[in-house]
């Protein structure tokens, strides 16, 4: 462990409370029921991940870390909240229903799910080389937590939100297990994303339009006979 | 004697230049043709002039089939496909017979269809001329395929392009129907055919060439998979050519399409599979057991026995003549059976005189085939009607149609002098000749099976005098709808064009003999000797010895000729100045009229009774007091409801328990996702 203890120096410590900060935002947006307060949250989880990976870019390096955390401030804390923002007053859509388990519930699954991804990162971390390892459990954990939040969110917004999030768990996956992905992929995926944002975007105006609400289980009217 | 074909034909060609090339470039006009036709809707008049186009094309593929059927074979491989996977084409003696059958009859029946195509609105105008072509030139590359890659491609495009032709009047929910069955029928089989080329590639792994038709010749075959690949590929392509039970689409596809289509589909598409089936059997398998030719053979003849009997109870005359296919298919397979028990048998001569008896029969079906559908496609475009009981008398209205007509019925009928005689007949010498067999079981049954044989014959002859009689003869059974037109000239010269293939390939057997004979020595290294030897060869046509049959057309159609002209004159002699017009003798029922007369359901009605038990018969008996009665009864076939509707219904079912799974609601897609990720994390990390 004297590799671990002089591995882990000041910078890598704040990376740890970064990635800790991250999870329990997960949470937090687990519990949350307003829509624009789990934007603000999303923005946060966006804001960390910045800051982590600059971190990390600082403290390594790799200087093509930089180019990741810039482009993770631009369109994950300022362009998609600011955009998402605007959706909601447009639409007017602020308050979530009850969603499909209550939160209490949804809370003790989360938990369960991050045991599972601790578990299940362990002997991978032990594979990984970089100084950022041990974060590894924390990205899955979150990715898992997003991946629970779509399932559990009954309206549109949310669910695109989770989305995102749980892109936000694969990139500090990248970045804890292997120094983030080569540059061109970064890009390629945070063009998809902004497009994909965007897609969303119009398909709500469009889901609106006919069924007059966000509420997705209008949805199932399609369904086959 | 083998005749000898001046073989100075292919000389005419460039010499540096194969005729496998020139094939190519036929296909290519052709594709350049379906290329082109979206783009010609606002000319209207080259688009009705493309049919001619592609006649042209036909018959020159027609010349260079007949070149390939000569020449030595020769192959090019094409500078596409898939990276590493060329296009090979080959162009030897089957392929050549098979490409000279499909321009022969596709010149003709382009033809046709410049004539039936051009009252068609823009629009579907050139919609058809898209696919026509493609059609053509999809079963070009089926024949000319020396891979199994460009095949299985041709055989798509073939089959897809005869798809969009069948449902041409999409507007018609039964057409719908007709093409889905179609076309699922079509896949099915395309499926088997690529596990069947999967199997013979199996002997030649490892190589990237391996699926070439060279490299599946020379792999080594273990007898197991080679019977495999041989199963596979007898259901794969009897789905495409109608063997009973994968016959379902035939009577409701062919009826649908356009009748140039129809004829195209029946006269040429149907071959396709007959070639495929002999290229995979005796030219790529290198062993062929002797129970292949047994199973073929049942299946041929239960097909043959099943289409005629079903013809004979049809009232449609589109759908009759579909049924009336399923029993010229089913002929050929059992020469295609008998062929492959003789060559197990080690009994070279015999096989090639059965293999010349399906071949020749192949191509008589084309000509003959086509000319009807093309008759009745006439009929139907004059008065709007497919079923015979509204039809009848057409002979006054339509003259043309009617007596070119006559001559492929007589045809397909199997009478002499004409071509469908020559076939029958050296089959069922083929068929007497078994006795020669070693197996004695084979020996006690195949009497039985020339007895089906000459049963299916006979049948088709009733079938087609209840086609003409009712069609043709008589007085029409309704109104005819203003005034009736006869085919135009393209239609005529089109018929006029199968009616003389149908002639003529009937007056000179021994002559196509010779020309089919580098098919046989290719298949079975061996050829039909004709043994009317010396001066009498070019007339007589013995396949066995002159002393145990020969036959000798010209001779025959003279007789006929001198016979009808002496009966002419004596009763132009006895009877001249003595004819009077005067009404018949009413048998003191003064009140006949052309509802009278028998009808469709009637003339089958002891096929019906007789053969009862297979089939389905919906009828509808008109009520006493109705002054104007109509009898309609519709046999409809028995293997769908025993065969076909469990297997609907068992998908069905599986399908509405896979529907289960569908909710609607996008969190429960979500847990599925989620609970596979889960899964699959957990079984990775283990």
């Amino acid at each position: 462990m004297t590799e671990m203890d002089t591995a882990l120096t000041y910078p890598l410590q704040v990376v740890n409370l970064l990635a800790a900060l991250l999870l329990l935002i997960s949470f937090a947006m687990l519990s949350q029921r307003r829509v624009v307060g789990l934007i603000t949250l999303f923005a946060w989880q966006g804001a960390a991940l910045a800051l982590s990976t600059a971190i990390v870019a600082w403290s390594t390096g790799q200087h093509h870390l930089y180019y990741s955390a810039a482009l993770t401030l631009a369109l994950k804390v300022i362009a998609m909240p600011w955009f998402f923002y605007r959706l909601v007053r447009r639409l007017d859509v602020d308050r979530d229903v009850e969603p499909m388990i209550n939160i209490p519930t949804t809370m003790l699954i989360g938990i369960a799910l991050v045991i599972f991804a601790f578990n299940l990162a362990t002997p991978i971390s032990q594979m990984a080389g970089t100084v950022t390892r041990a974060t590894l459990g924390i990205a899955m954990a979150s990715v898992l937590l997003a991946f629970l939040m779509m399932i559990t969110r009954a309206k549109a917004i949310p669910q695109v939100i989770g989305f995102l999030a749980m892109e936000n768990g694969l990139f500090f996956a990248a970045t804890s297990a292997t120094y983030g992905m080569p540059l061109v992929v970064e890009l390629g995926v945070a063009l998809d994303v902004m497009v994909a944002v965007f897609v969303l975007g119009i398909f709500f105006f469009q889901i609106r339009e006919t069924f007059d609400s966000l509420d997705l289980k209008h949805m199932e009217k399609l369904k086959e006979k | 004697m083998a005749i000898v074909f001046p073989s100075g034909f292919p000389t005419v060609f460039p010499p540096d230049s194969t005729p496998v090339e020139f094939a190519w470039a036929g296909v290519l006009f052709w594709l350049a043709l379906a290329a082109a036709a979206p783009f010609l809707r606002r000319a209207r008049g080259l688009l009705a002039l493309a049919p001619a186009l592609c006649a042209l094309g036909a018959l020159a593929m027609a010349a260079i089939g007949l070149a390939g059927l000569l020449a030595p074979a020769s192959a090019i491989v094409l500078p596409f496909g898939l990276p590493d996977l060329p296009f090979h084409l080959r162009l030897d003696a089957l392929s050549g017979l098979f490409l000279l059958l499909l321009g022969a009859a596709g010149f003709g029946v382009s033809l046709y269809a410049t004539g039936y195509f051009r009252h068609m609105e823009t629009g579907a105008l050139a919609m058809v001329m898209l696919w026509y072509p493609l059609f053509l030139a999809g079963m070009a590359m089926v024949i000319l395929a020396d891979d199994a890659y460009a095949f299985m491609v041709a055989w798509e495009v073939m089959a897809l392009a005869s798809y969009f032709l069948v449902t041409t009047d999409h507007a018609i929910p039964d057409i719908r129907r007709a093409g889905f069955l179609y076309l699922l029928i079509a896949h099915i089989g395309a499926v088997a055919l690529l596990l069947a080329f999967g199997v013979l590639q199996g002997g030649a792994v490892g190589e990237m060439e391996a699926y070439t038709f060279a490299a599946m010749r020379d792999a080594e075959q273990a007898p197991f998979w080679a019977s495999v690949a041989f199963l596979l590929a007898l259901f794969g392509f009897g789905a495409k050519a109608g063997l009973v039970p994968m016959h379902v689409w035939l009577p409701e596809a062919h009826p649908a399409a356009p009748s140039p289509v129809s004829a195209l589909m029946s006269g040429v598409m149907l071959k396709t599979a007959i070639y495929g089936l002999l290229r995979v059997s005796f030219d790529l398998l290198n062993v062929q057991p002797g129970w292949w030719g047994t199973l073929a053979l049942a299946l041929g003849l239960v097909t043959a026995l099943y289409g005629v009997i079903f013809a004979a109870v049809q009232s449609d005359m589109k759908r009759l003549l579909a049924w009336s296919s399923i029993e010229n298919i089913g002929i050929i397979v059992a020469g295609f059976g008998l062929t492959l028990i003789f060559h197990a048998d080690g009994k070279g001569a015999l096989a090639a005189l059965t293999l010349t008896a399906l071949l020749y029969h192949a191509l008589n079906h084309a000509f003959f085939k086509g000319l009807l559908f093309a008759g009745a496609g006439a009929v139907l475009h004059a008065t709007g009607e497919r079923r015979m009981g509204f039809l009848g008398g057409m002979i006054r209205f339509m003259p043309w149609t009617a007596w070119l007509t006559l001559i492929g019925a007589l045809a397909i009928a199997g009478l002499p002098p004409l071509n469908g005689f020559v076939s029958e007949w050296l089959l069922l010498q083929a068929f007497l000749l078994t006795p020669g067999l070693s197996q004695p079981y084979l020996n006690m049954v195949i009497p039985v099976a020339a007895a089906a044989v000459a049963l299916a014959a006979a049948l088709a002859a009733y079938v087609m005098v209840k086609f003409f009689g009712v069609v043709f003869l008589g007085q029409p059974r309704a109104p005819i709808p203003g005034q009736l037109h006869e085919a135009g000239w393209p239609e005529r010269l089109g018929m006029l064009w199968l009616a003389a293939g149908c002639v003529l390939l009937g007056l000179f057997p021994p002559q196509v003999i010779a020309l089919l004979a580098p098919v046989t020595r290719l298949l079975t290294n061996q050829t039909l000797v004709n043994d009317a030897g010396g001066a009498a060869g070019w007339l007589l046509l013995a396949p066995v010895s002159s002393e145990r049959a020969s036959y000798a057309p010209l001779i025959f159609l003279l007789v006929v000729l001198v016979v009808l002209l002496l009966v002419f004159v004596w009763v132009r002699r006895v009877h001249h100045g003595r004819a009077r017009r005067a009404d018949p003798w009413d048998c003191g029922f003064p009140e006949q009229d052309a509802r009278m007369q028998d009808s469709a359901e009637g003339f089958g009605q002891p096929i019906r009774q007789i053969f009862d038990g297979f089939m389905r018969v919906e009828r509808e008996t008109p009520d006493p007091f109705d002054p104007h009665p109509q009898y309609r009864g519709d046999s409809r076939d028995k293997l769908w409801l025993l065969l076909y509707q469990p297997i609907a219904d068992l998908a069905a079912r599986l399908s509405a328990l896979v529907g289960r799974l569908q909710h609607g609601r996008i969190q429960w897609y979500l847990i599925y996702s989620f609970v596979t990720l889960i899964f699959l994390l957990v079984f990775v990390t283990r």
